[in-house]
């Protein structure tokens, strides 16, 4: 693996979290296909992701994890030509049910990008934006409270508590990515979606995020795309394999990463491919 | 450091001389621009001030042949560019954010990019030809509001297009995180994109206005112009444009001096605007 990891200070022992037993099922794919126009991109995913834990997807380039996460919060209806198909269920719920808003299911999926993508306000603003929209604060006193432990939660208060009318782009790469975290816990979704969250930041800011993912996991389905086996080892409780638009294998991350079932899971993680 | 081959340090040369020649070059082009809009100011200014009294504000144009102010073309360029700009800006606006936002790369968005190019490449005369046709012929009088509505048509296409190419700069990430936060189309458009933008936008909108409220051809065939002084949009109002136009060809001299100092107002008008505008934008970004 790449240098930046054994940089990284230790994380907490996998081991003591994976066996955590997986609650019940917050997202369920069944048979899940993704088309970009004649192409397909991802074949017949079936998969159930606990509540409450941490869920990484890994594998090669091109494999389709991005357009997997991305079929979770419907972000992939943005995209034209794009369809899927086969069934997701948060709750048991098909999402892409006729009746399901995908604005509404957006709200209850939240997502963190690969590149921190912080809208060009002030830090208040920027986690202020979702609850404003979807009316979720009674007064001004109760935005402030909201964006106070939405930056705590987020590891980021005491470094902008001081300044919280400075534009969010002003802060560092690894601040941003927080601050957008704090922006979409802001509006207390139960899913929340990274897509290689750390891949822009040192191993310093990495080492941060994954402590705030492991805290996060407490209250929130977390589902996280990684190109790190070190990461994903060390912050998630099931791993999902995947190659070529299929999923390979999922299961405890333990066993995954120390006793993969398929040879095409072990060449992966041990390096030999990807 | 190591020596280079010879044929290397020939290239070397050769290259070094292009790239000096070719920076010549364009630092030349700059100054002969630079040069030529000095020459112009120097001259507006030289000529136009010597004609700055209190009378040019508080006195309206003469229909004797001399003496008299432009107060009454002042207050008609304000009022015709006003409201152009009023009606123009915000239609622009609309279609710069349909063809980035909505339209992008439909059949229909082409359509309309492709007219709006065309009428921002029409000659101005056109525009007043256009207006004259439908809202002064009918009505059977020139008036302010027909100025207004050939300056808004003007106004429309750079508004348009400005916007449009300022918003394809937004980072599509900004558009990401908004839709993955819960927002609707139009509020991803309305809370983030338009603030992102805005900046570039004013200047868009900064661009039109000083283009418009130089326009002499539209309102000829529009607004006509007026030596008394008359606020009424229905009857035919005066400009500093057509002031400038009508008096620079006089044969009186006290008129053609009116003329050189209705430029220098027009000039200075459109610079103060940019100026008061940068600013109060600097303030808001600062918070
Ligand atoms: N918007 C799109 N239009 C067309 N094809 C796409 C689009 N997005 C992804 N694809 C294709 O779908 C496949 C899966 O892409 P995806 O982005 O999901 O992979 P990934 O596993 O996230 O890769 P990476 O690790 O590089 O981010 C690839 O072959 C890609 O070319
Ligand atoms: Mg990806």
């Amino acid at each position: 693996m790449s240098r930046m990891e054994t940089i990284a200070p230790p994380r907490p022992q996998v081991s003591a979290s994976a066996r955590v037993e997986s609650g019940s099922v917050k997202v369920r794919a069944r048979a899940v296909s993704v088309f970009y126009g004649e192409k397909q991109a991802l074949f017949d995913v079936s998969l159930d992701m606990p509540e409450k834990s941490v869920s990484a997807l890994i594998g090669p380039s091109g494999c389709g994890k991005s357009t997997f996460l991305r079929s979770i919060n419907r972000m992939n209806d943005t995209i034209p030509g794009c369809r899927v198909t086969g069934e997701i269920a948060i709750d048991g719920d098909n999402i892409n049910d006729k009746s399901v808003d995908p604005v509404l299911l957006r709200a209850q999926v939240g997502m963190v990008f690969q590149k921190p993508n912080p809208f060009p306000k002030s830090i208040f603003d920027n986690v202020a934006y979702g609850v404003r929209l979807h009316g979720l604060a009674e007064s001004k006193r109760d935005l402030d409270q909201i964006v106070e432990t939405s930056l705590i939660k987020a590891g980021l208060w005491d470094e902008v508590k001081d300044r919280l009318s400075a534009s969010g782009m002003s802060l560092s790469g690894g601040q941003q990515q927080r601050l957008v975290i704090a922006r979409a816990i802001a509006i207390n979704p139960e899913i929340i979606l990274m897509d290689e969250p750390c891949s822009a930041l040192d191993p310093i800011a990495t080492a941060k995020i994954e402590e705030l993912i492991d805290e996060l996991k407490t209250n929130f389905c977390i589902i996280i795309v990684t190109h790190s086996m070190a990461q994903a080892a060390r912050v998630s409780q099931q791993t999902a394999f995947f190659h070529l638009g299929k999923l390979i294998e999922f299961g405890p991350t333990e066993q995954v990463f120390t006793n993969p079932r398929d040879t095409r899971t072990q060449d992966y993680i041990t390096g030999r491919f990807g | 450091m190591k020596t280079l081959a010879p044929h290397t340090k020939a290239r070397h040369f050769r290259r070094q001389a292009i790239d000096m020649f070719m920076s010549g070059l364009c630092i030349a082009a700059a100054g002969i621009g630079l040069i030529m809009l000095a020459l112009i100011l120097w001259m507006l200014f030289s000529k136009g001030a010597a004609g700055l009294s209190l009378d040019v504000f508080t006195k309206p144009m003469s229909s004797t042949g001399t003496g008299g102010g432009l107060a009454n073309a002042i207050v008609g360029s304000l009022i015709q560019v006003g409201i152009g700009s009023m009606i123009g800006a915000p239609l622009g606006m609309m279609v710069g954010v349909y063809l980035s936002e909505v339209g992008k790369n439909s059949r229909f968005a082409s359509i309309v990019r492709f007219v709006n190019d065309i009428l921002l490449s029409a000659p101005s005369v056109l525009i007043g030809l256009f207006v004259y046709q439908v809202a002064v012929a009918p009505f059977g009088s020139f008036s302010g509001i027909a100025g207004a509505l050939a300056l808004a048509l003007l106004a429309m296409p750079v508004v348009a297009r400005t916007t449009e190419d300022i918003l394809r700069l937004v980072p599509q990430a900004y558009r990401d995180g908004a839709i993955a936060l819960g927002s609707r189309e139009n509020e991803v458009v309305r809370k983030v994109i338009l603030p992102a933008a805005f900046g570039g936008i004013l200047t868009g909108i900064l661009l039109a206005v000083a283009r418009i409220a130089g326009e002499t051809a539209p309102l000829i065939f529009t607004s006509l112009g007026n030596t008394n002084w008359s606020t009424d949009l229905t009857k035919p109002m005066a400009s500093l444009p057509i002031a400038i136009y009508r008096y620079a060809g006089s044969p009186s001299a006290d008129l053609i001096q009116l003329a050189w100092t209705g430029a220098l107002l027009i000039t200075v008008g459109v610079l103060m605007l940019n100026v008061v505008s940068r600013i109060s934008l600097a303030a808001m970004r600062r918070g």
